[in-house]
This record gives structure tokens, sequence and C-alpha cells, in this order.
């Protein structure tokens, strides 16, 4: 009986004597989904354009993060290294696409999957290679991101909100504004959409599928550089970032994978239930729920629909 | 010229339903296995042995365990890493209750418990498949992993939160702990290896296989022929986790001598993975060439520098072979997407036709 009330009356008890504890919760929860979001949305614009379940994204953030804040640490002016990790992020777009993707077109799924295994590997390699593998602290004051944090005396306490989150949430919704603009506006967002629809269609009314390969891969890198700021504005920047990055996978199947809305409320869903689980139910367990909690929600939410919140629905042929 | 079957009538049918229907096969298989079991232990070093033919050995045949889940019946399994922790840490539990009965049993015993958690989790495989039934087993790994680590009562509360290999003995020899000799584990994790993948074999060319593949091909059609889903892909699972927790169970017990949690991180899936896709899904003989490409291939890679005289810090030699690996992965792929087994098929068929082009 004391078991049962811990799990399903105390909690909300305590929710409802601390609401400042709880928006505080609440807060952190949104702003660790909206990273997942971000990493989430960079599978979705390459699953979306090339039907590849990339799973270099993760180490993708981390080696964007890495060539930045490593390029600012050899002396180089913090935006012209931002200028040049995009260039970098453009370069291995460009690289993949040539490399990777055309030999391998028209594989099955699974040999995609793995050649982006191979990507990582060698990102890995590389990055550690080149940059050293020990944690870096991002740069943020020569970015000019805001620091400190904005406290208010609400609800009975103190709820605080970091200046960087706020920085984050705001350029993360210009960055998703922009992409849905890009998309359905113009010439090469259309032609991406296309290209979604059906690859050999696209191809018969003049499409060039490498071109817009390597497009959406620089997309999804530039949305990697964004997430890797960020994130390794909060934390530090090492390769450890690549284990938190499969997160974003229970927010695929959430959201559904092909659709960009989908990866930002999935995100979101993700990110707060597993604050709120890890904060008021994690201490009946012993904690450390944050590591698997995603991954069950997302196989609860299969069984009942398994495409996801906006996905397509999945329909079968003989 | 050498590989030619003419000639070699069947005329029952046990001689039809042979493993090996051919007289090149059988030397052939029967070459190995005297290599195996005769060659090897009176020739190798330490070294060998202990660092490079029983870890093979024993992804080998966690590999055979993914590839009959993955590569016969088409699902997708990314928590292959935590079913060989369930099966190592039940051994681990079973063995310090029940110190007396012999270890051997327990090790296979230890399977059945991996099969019973592959059970629960290949639950979902009847709803979802593809990627989407790769992120329910990663429920399972990450899941799992944070057991390992939270329920102390799975390592006996030590401190240090490992579990510890203990001194065991088979008819007067000691067969695990830091006692036993390389040449006696090597031989039962041999003898446990070839075992199961003679059984492994009947299974897939028999109904129970044919059932699986059919599912793999299209699970639709395969219902409509009266395969029923639910019961065919979770005994897929259960087999699976079987010898993955036999597996993890061999490689804690007469490997590492100890693990951690961490031995069976996502890393150990992946790694498996690899192994049957490099090695050729579908194939036993891929199973046990992946493990040994994969295993071996980053332990040679770490020779290379010393061998063409560069003197290269031990860090950045890891780092090359990291990249060399991800390259070779890619290159593989590219080169022959179905595998090195497929490389295998090639070769027979070049020395049946040979001395003539085709």
């Amino acid at each position: 009986m004391d078991l049962l009330y811990n799990i399903v009356i105390d909690p909300f008890v305590q929710m409802a004597q601390a609401p400042d504890l709880l928006a505080q919760t609440l807060w952190e929860g949104l702003v660790a989904g909206m990273l997942y979001a971000l990493i989430a949305l960079g599978f979705v614009l390459i699953f979306k354009a090339s039907g590849v379940f990339n799973f270099a994204q993760g180490i993708m953030v981390v080696f964007a993060a890495l060539t930045l804040v490593g390029l600012h640490d050899a002396g180089v002016p913090a935006f012209l290294a931002l200028g040049l990790a995009i260039l970098v992020m453009f370069v291995l777009a460009f690289t993949v696409e040539r490399v990777v993707l055309r030999p391998l077109v028209n594989q099955p799924d699974i040999i995609l999957f793995m050649a982006t295994f191979g990507i990582t590997y060698f990102l890995i390699g590389l990055g550690e290679l080149v940059f050293g593998g020990d944690p870096k602290v991002m740069v943020t004051a020569d970015l000019y991101l805001p620091k400190g944090a904005i406290t208010y005396h609400a609800l009975g306490g103190i709820v605080q909100l970091q200046k960087l989150d706020i920085a984050a949430a705001i350029i993360a919704s210009l960055m998703v504004a922009g992409l849905a603009v890009f998309f359905s506006k113009t010439r090469i967002g259309r032609a991406l959409r296309a290209v979604a629809d059906s690859h050999s269609a696209a191809l018969s009314v003049g499409i060039s599928l490498e071109q817009i390969w390597v497009i959406v891969w620089f997309a999804a890198g530039l949305v990697a550089l964004v997430t890797g700021i960020f994130w390794g504005a909060r934390s530090d920047v090492s390769f450890a970032l690549e284990v938190i990055a499969l997160k974003a996978l229970p927010v695929l199947i959430l959201g559904g994978f092909t659709s960009i809305p989908g990866a930002i409320v999935g995100g979101l869903i993700i990110g707060i239930g597993e604050k709120l689980a890890e904060f008021y139910w994690g201490p009946l367990v012993g904690g450390g729920t944050d590591a698997w909690f995603a991954y069950v929600i997302a196989l609860v939410f299969l069984l009942f629909r398994p495409q996801g919140l906006f996905g397509e629905r999945i329909i079968e042929r003989i | 010229m050498f590989y030619r079957e003419a000639g070699q009538f069947k005329t029952s049918y046990a001689s039809d339903q042979a493993i090996f229907p051919i007289v090149q096969d059988r030397i052939g298989i029967a070459v190995i296995l005297f290599v195996a079991f005769v060659v090897i232990p009176a020739t190798g070093n330490d070294f060998l042995i202990n660092a490079m033919m029983i870890p093979f050995m024993i992804f080998s045949l966690a590999a055979i365990g993914l590839n009959l889940l993955t590569g016969y019946t088409g699902l997708l399994s990314l928590g292959t890493g935590a079913f060989m922790g369930v099966g190592a840490y039940a051994c681990y539990k079973l063995t310090t209750i029940f110190p007396g009965v012999n270890i051997i049993v327990w090790v296979v015993a230890s399977g059945f418990f991996a099969a019973a958690v592959g059970v629960v989790f290949g639950l979902p495989s009847l709803r979802i498949k593809g990627f989407y039934l790769a992120i329910a087993t990663l429920a399972a790994q990450f899941f799992l992993e944070w057991c390992f680590i939270r329920i102390a009562w799975l390592y006996n509360y030590n401190i240090s939160g490992a579990i510890e290999v203990p001194q065991r003995e088979l008819f007067g020899i000691i067969v695990t702990g830091p006692r036993a000799t390389a040449e006696t584990r090597y031989y039962i994790v041999l003898a446990i290896v070839v075992a199961m993948t003679w059984f492994a074999s009947n299974l897939v060319h028999g109904r129970i296989g044919r059932m699986w593949m059919a599912v793999r091909d299209m699970d639709i059609a395969a219902e409509l022929m009266g395969i029923r889903l639910l019961p065919t892909k979770l005994l897929a699972f259960a087999v699976s986790s079987f010898y993955c927790g036999v597996a993890g169970a061999l490689m804690v017990f007469l490997w590492y001598g100890g693990a951690e949690a961490s031995v069976f991180n996502i890393n150990q899936s992946f790694t498996i993975l690899f192994m049957i896709i490099i090695g050729g899904l579908g194939s036993l003989l891929g199973s046990f060439l992946g493990a040994a490409l994969i295993f071996i291939l980053p332990i040679l890679l770490r020779f290379v520098p010393e061998w063409m005289g560069l003197h290269m810090h031990a860090a950045t030699v890891e780092h090359v072979t990291f990249m060399t690996v991800g390259v070779l992965i890619i290159f593989f792929l590219i080169v022959e997407p179905a595998g090195l087994a497929r490389l295998w098929q090639i070769g027979k068929q070049k020395l049946r036709v040979w001395p003539f082009p085709y």
C-alpha cells in the first residue's frame, strides 16, 4: 500500500506543494527536449531526402562543435572559426555524398545504415586525432552568447532561467522557422520534398539527386553545428555527447521518422517526461532512470501508434 | 575441378538432407576441426589462444545468435550486448548460489535466462519492424544495463560493482578463475561453440529456419501461407538471445575472468552487428568470418606502424585505427554489400569451373 502511495499519489503531492520546483523541472526538461529535438531534426532531414538512417548525426554534432572550439583554441577569431566550421561541414557533406552515398545507391537500408557507422568511426578517429580527446570548453563570450541567469520570485519560491537556454530556444525556433520557409517556398526546398516523395519521379523531372543529397547533408551539418554550440555551452565538448545523441532515436519514434514538427514535439515530450520521471519517480528505484526512460516511453508508444504522432500511415502490400 | 558435385549421388533422404552433402565440404570441415582441436593448442602460444582464439570463438557465437535474429528472421536488434550481459549475470548468480553444480551446466542454463528476457523485449516485434524495432531493442539495452548497475543483488553486493569469476573445477581440472590454463578454457569454449554451431545449422536448414526466412522475406506473405507470426518471431528472439546469453557467460567466465556492467554496453551490441553485416547476413559461415575480421583487424592494425618502421604515439595509433576501421567498413560495404560469405560463394564457383572461365 505504501509502495502504491509512493508511486501514484506522493509525486503529485510534491508537485502541488512546491510549484516552483515543478516549474524549474519543467523548464529543464523543455531545454533538454529542445536539444534532443535539434538532433532529431538532423536525422529527419536526411531520412526524408535520402532514406538513410544517419547514425552519424550524433557524432556530427560533436565533430562540428569540436572543430569550432579546436580552431578557436588554435587562435582563430571566434566568428572566423564559426565560418570555417561551416565550411568543414560542407566539405563533409560533399565527401559523404561522393565517397559513401553514390557508390551505395539502391542498396538495402541496413547497408546504408551500417555505412553511417563507418562514418561515425572515421569521424571519432579524425576528431580525436586532430583536436585531441580531452573535453573542451565551448566558446561562448566571443560568439556574443549571453551568460548568467534570470531569477524569478514566483510560485512561492525561486525559478531560475539560464539566459543561454533562452538564447538557444530563440535561435532554435528561428532555425526551424527558416528551414520550414526554405522547404515550402524555395526552388531547392520543393526539389527536396519531391525527392522525399519519390526518388525516381524526382529524377525523371530533372532533379539532380546528387546535388540534393549534398544540400541535405549540409543542412543536417548546420543543424549539428548549432546543436553542438548550445550543448557544448551547457556541458563540455567531448565524445560523451555521442551517447546522449542516441536519445534522438526515441524522439524520432514519437514524432515519426519523416515529420519535422514531429521531431520537435517528440523532443519536448521526451525531455520533459524524462526530467519529471527522474525528479519525482527516480528516487523510488535508486535514480539514473534518464538512461532508459526515453526508450521505454518510445517502446510503449510504438505498441499503440507505430507510425508516430505525425508520421505517415504505414501501409503494407504484398 | 577441385570442387565438383558431379558424380556424388544422393540415394537416401538422409544424405539429401545432410549439412555437408559434398565430399569436399566434409574434408574441409574435418581439416578445420583438426586445426582447431589439435594444431592450434599444440603449436599456439598463450597470446594466440588467450587473446585471439578464445575471443574469436566467443564473438562468433554471439554473432551467430544475432544472425539468427537479424540475418535469418529479418528483425534488427541493437540489444545484443545486454542479452549477453543477462547470460553473464545469470551464470554468476547461479554458480554462486549452487557452487556444487558443474559450471558448464550453468553456462548453458544461463542462456535460458537470456532467452526469457529476449522474449519479453521481442514482444513489440509483432507490430513493428526495421529501425523502429531496433529502437525498441535499444530500450532493452539501456534498461538492462541500468539493472546491471543498480540492482546490487545481481553482483552479490560487491563494493566494486563488478562480478568476479570464482574458481570452478570440472573432473578435477580447474576451468574457471585465474588459475585455469588457457588451453583448458580454449577447449571448453571450442567444444561449446562447435556444438552450438552444429545445432544452429540444423535449425536453419530445417522447418524452423524456413519459417524464419519466410518471415524475413515478407512477413505478410508468410502469414498468408499459414506461418503464425508471433510464435515464429518470439522463437527467433528466444533462440538468438539464448546464443547471446551463452556467449556472454563464456565471455566473462572463460575469457575476462571478471566484468563490470560497462562490458555489455551499446558498443558491444554495435560490434556484433558489424560482424554479421561484414560477414554476411543470413550465413553461419559469415558470422565466423565477420567475427574474425572485426575482432582481429584492429589488433593487427595496431602493429602496422611498427612493421613499417614508424614510431607513433600510442594514442595516435588508436585514433588512426579507429579511422581505418571506419574506412574499411565503408569499403567492404561498397565492394561486397552481401558480406564476406558471398566472397566464399564466388570462390567456390571459381573452384568448380577451374581451369575454365565458366
